[in-house]
């Protein structure tokens, strides 16, 4: 039975990635013009120190795509590239591969993601319990407003109010980059702590926001389980408070929230990008967004590739776990 | 002797938005040492809130408004949070009603009986623990291995097993079991019934059962409480209320059950249960009883009377012991 | 007046409905204040604080600030409400036909959205956009945010038609002869209409966050004084090291309330259509 499901999901990762490496191959071909194309044959015209590079990134554009060949050998091509990663040359940073680029950037990012999702799900899923519980102190009721209005928000726009009041009105904290400018990355205690520094703000930014919205559902799960009849014996059995919250309570309510983790993958990397992207932090987003502005499209096409790709990943390492936390699913067993 | 669990004048409201739902109202009951006292009633009649209130497990919007709770002499009303949290399971213990929810679907059976005794003063080896669990399992009639499964593996006479375990890990000295039965079928019932009955013998417990099955009472039961709209409105022995109803809702009650010799058309009891929140003047009972009399109508609600010996009922029928 | 009174209670609709409105007033009054041909480039003097002339002040490109704010809001909200509609009435359609009809139609509908909404919208969009970036105008967004806002309305109403489908009313409506179109405009559709207010709302406030993403990347309509591109402006032009605050500001300011009160209206909604018990103090 388990390994029934296991196929099921990597079957439905394989069809997301194949989806998302169909459309990156078919929709620059929709439009009559060939954006790619379009933009090497700028690049050559407008001269510059790449002339020699353009030769060769024409010659490998053209080998790549085959463009000589039936279309449906040039797209088993790039399913194989695909596969093995390869996801072409930047057309900007020539000859740097759109891989490399991304593998630059990702430590700084999977850094940020990780310690902003540990953070805001662990504080908004305990704050959550504690204002649905009803012998926790009354004062915590009134957090729910705010929380609510924080979540709404996207978090760049509060990024952007985090800038102006902390960085530029009080200069408590840098406004953009990952280190400030000039300092040469050398693993030193002083360095990291001019990153973290400079990494202080994004990460509130996305911490705030995402915070309420875990606090809120974590606080509806608690409602639901409050109703359930375990909740009455485990009283009536004389337990003290704490046992009762955390091993009845917030167990059994963590489950849908882990539920809804996996759900939100998408929203956190969207956010994740948009607020790197605000914060100049040289993460993907800021990757992403240079990528755009100088129409780097191998770029932007390998970088959303690999990112629908880890969220993939990352969800099916999350339906593999989930089994393990909730004993239902584990075992169908049933004893007479 | 003195009843080691007493109900004086007790009444339980809900605040709601449209006004007080007075759910048990001037109740008084009392158990005595290892008697077993049915209560009986419609759905609806405040037999299960009733129940909650003598663990006063009661919660907003209800509260307990007035009366007292004196169990071996104390008054659970009065005391702290804490002090109850420590009578419960120890003094006094629930086999709750839908035992199918009522085991927490991701612990374990073993840690489950073992955190309610874990939880005291008193510190216990991981070995002593582990004995007990399976004495309680064996004591039940349940293999000792169900210590390792978890809840969903179970069937529900498996499960309603486990809640008795839990329910007597700490000798209690009442167990209120609250119709432990109406989820499983009539082969399982019996079984269980008969487990509820040894346990009770050997242990020397008191037993409040609560249900809405005469015919299993009266096999279960040797007093019987009958509760309507709130109010107790008869208590006596099994032989009294069956043989020698007095109330004319328990006379109906009783004759509403089928029995082997009699044919015929079977009636049930006419018109509904009133709601609690506008509840008529005088008797709750007189729009549906066949012999109301003016005196019902109009004044207050009747008092529990004794008639004969420990036969207690609130009517205006038998004001002068007639 | 029951619908006023029934605001008094759910509090949280009532916050939506208000500042909503006061939005939607702000977009369309702010017209007569502040001319939009104010709102483009060169309009006026360059980098001015609020002042009489400019409540709103006015930014690096030379537009004012106060026209370009009103003409944002009506913009963005345009753009979300657009999609959000479009992907509404897609979504109904394909959710319906696959939730009524079954079979092998609604297989692939299921695995279609399932595989669809695993991808992050954004990413497909900033692909998209930056493909058709000289060619992107606020309507033509609205009908690339389209693309990807049918997926939940689609989920939504295919799930509730399938529980609804099953109820007792429909089936005494088959058996008392009601052919399938009747049934599906008297019986499923005013069932359905709670829900398919609240997905309208979600589809709108994701249309909405998405087009705000996509231009503050640089993938919008770049003349347009969209919500969004004003905020690619503010960092474009580095409004921050300049001391620019009321640039910064004030768009962050109108979003925040777009967002709170599509949120709470969203709140409200699902209040309205799950009624829970309240707790009496």
């Amino acid at each position: 039975m388990r390994a029934a499901y296991l196929l099921k999901r990597f079957g439905l990762l394989l069809v997301v990635v194949w989806t998302a490496a169909t459309l990156n191959f078919f929709l620059p071909r929709l439009t009559p013009r060939n954006p790619i194309r379009e933009r090497i044959v700028q690049m050559a015209v407008s001269g510059g120190y790449l002339e020699q590079g353009i030769e060769q990134m024409v010659k490998a554009y053209e080998a790549k795509f085959g463009l000589d060949q039936p279309l449906w050998k040039q797209y088993f091509r790039y399913l194989g590239d695909m596969a093995r990663l390869d996801l072409g040359y930047s057309l900007t940073a020539f000859p740097k591969t759109v891989m490399e680029l991304i593998g630059e950037v990702v430590a700084w990012s999977i850094g940020i993601a990780l310690a902003t999702l540990l953070l805001s799900f662990s504080i908004g899923s305990l704050l959550g319990a504690l204002i649905a519980w009803p012998k926790s102190p009354k004062f915590l009721q009134y957090l729910v407003a705010p929380l609510m209005a924080v979540s709404s928000v996207p978090a760049y726009i509060f990024g952007l109010v985090l800038i102006y009041f902390l960085a530029f009105r009080a200069r408590l904290f840098p406004m953009s980059g990952g280190f400030t400018l000039g300092t040469v990355p050398d693993g030193s205690f002083a360095f990291y702590m001019d990153v973290l520094k400079h990494a202080i703000l994004p990460a509130i930014s996305v911490i705030l926001v995402s915070l309420g919205g875990w606090a809120l559902g974590m606080r509806g799960m608690m409602v639901t389980v409050e109703g359930e009849d375990y909740m009455i014996l485990a009283e009536a059995k004389g337990l003290k408070s704490r046992r009762i919250f955390f091993r009845y309570a917030m167990r059994n309510a963590l489950l849908p929230q882990i539920t809804g983790l996996g759900l939100s993958l998408g929203y956190l990397v969207t956010g994740q990008i948009l607020v790197e992207s605000l914060f100049g932090f040289p993460g993907i987003g800021a990757l992403l967004n240079r990528s755009i502005f100088v129409y780097d499209y191998n770029a932007v096409l390998g970088i959303t590739f690999m990112l629908i790709l880890s969220i993939g990943v990352v969800t099916l390492i999350l339906d593999l776990i989930y089994p393990l936390l909730d004993p239902r699913i584990r075992t169908g067993r049933k004893v007479r | 002797m003195d009843p080691i669990l007493s109900a004086r004048d007790l009444s339980v409201y809900y605040y709601t938005e449209r006004g007080p739902v007075k759910a048990v109202d001037h109740v008084s009951l009392d158990l005595q040492q290892s008697m077993r006292l049915g209560l009986v009633g419609e759905s609806g009649c405040g037999k299960s809130t009733l129940a909650m209130a003598l663990m006063r497990l009661i919660r907003p919007p209800g509260r307990i408004v007035h009366g007292e709770v004196l169990l071996d002499g104390v008054d659970l009303v009065k005391l702290s949070a804490e002090e109850v949290r420590r009578t419960r399971l120890s003094k006094i213990a629930l086999i709750p009603q839908g035992a199918m929810n009522s085991l927490n679907p991701v612990m374990r059976v073993r840690e489950q009986i073992a955190d309610g005794i874990v939880d005291r003063d008193e510190l216990f080896s991981i070995a002593e623990i582990e004995a007990r669990v399976t004495e309680l399992l064996e004591s039940v009639e349940l293999d000792p291995r169900v210590a390792g499964m978890y809840p969903h593996e179970l069937s529900g006479g498996m499960k309603q097993r486990v809640c008795m375990a839990i329910a007597i890990s700490m000798r209690p000295k009442v167990i209120i079991a609250d119709e432990p039965t109406s989820a499983l079928d009539v082969v399982v019932q019996r079984q269980v019934m008969d487990t509820v009955r040894r346990l009770q013998e050997e242990l020397g417990l008191s037993i409040i059962l609560i249900g809405h099955d005469m015919g299993l009472m009266a096999q279960s039961v040797d007093f019987l409480a009958v509760m309507y709209a709130g109010r107790l409105v008869e208590i006596g022995s099994v032989e009294d209320i069956f043989l020698q109803p007095l109330h004319p809702y328990t006379q109906l009650l009783i004759s509403t059950l089928p029995t082997l010799e009699v044919r015929g058309v079977f009636r049930g009891i006419p018109g509904i249960t009133p709601t609690l929140l506008n509840a008529p003047e005088g008797c709750l009972f007189h729009p549906r009883c066949l012999k109301a009399t003016d005196a019902c109508r109009s004044e207050e609600t009747p008092v529990l009377k004794e008639v004969s010996f420990s036969h207690c009922v609130s009517c205006y029928l038998y004001e002068d012991n007639k | 007046m029951r619908f006023f009174r029934y605001l008094r209670r759910n509090k949280r609709l009532a916050a939506g409905i208000a500042i909503l409105t006061f939005l939607f007033l702000f977009a369309t009054l702010g017209r007569l204040i502040a001319p939009p041909a104010r709102a483009y480039p060169l309009a006026v003097p360059a980098n001015k604080p609020p002042s009489l002339e400019y409540p709103f002040g006015t930014d690096s490109q030379g537009r004012d600030l106060l026209a370009t704010i009103v003409m944002g809001t009506y913009l963005t909200v345009r753009i979300g409400v657009l999609a959000g509609i479009i992907g509404l009435a897609v979504g109904t359609f394909l959710g319906f036909t696959a939730a009524y009809y079954g079979g092998a139609l609604d297989t692939i509908v299921r695995w279609a959205v399932d595989v669809l909404l695993t991808v992050p919208g954004l990413l497909v969009l900033v692909v998209i956009a930056a493909l058709i970036q000289r060619t992107l105008n606020p309507t033509s967004l609205s009908l690339v945010l389209a693309l990807l806002a049918w997926m939940g309305p689609t989920r939504t109403v295919r799930s509730q038609v399938l529980s609804l489908r099953e109820r007792a009313f429909v089936r005494i409506a088959q058996l008392s002869g009601e052919g399938n179109l009747e049934i599906i405009f008297r019986e499923l559709f005013p069932n359905l209409l709670p829900y398919l207010g609240a997905s309208l709302v979600g589809s709108v406030t994701g249309a909405i966050f998405a087009s705000l993403g996509l231009e503050q990347l640089g993938l919008g309509a770049m003349r347009e004084p969209t919500l969004g591109m004003t905020i690619y402006w503010v960092q474009y032009y580095g409004a921050f090291i300049r001391g620019l605050w009321w640039w910064i500001l004030e768009p962050v300011a109108v979003i925040v309330l777009i967002f709170m009160g599509l949120f709470f209206l969203s709140a409200g909604l699902d209040e309205f259509a799950n009624p829970r018990v309240r707790r009496v103090a």
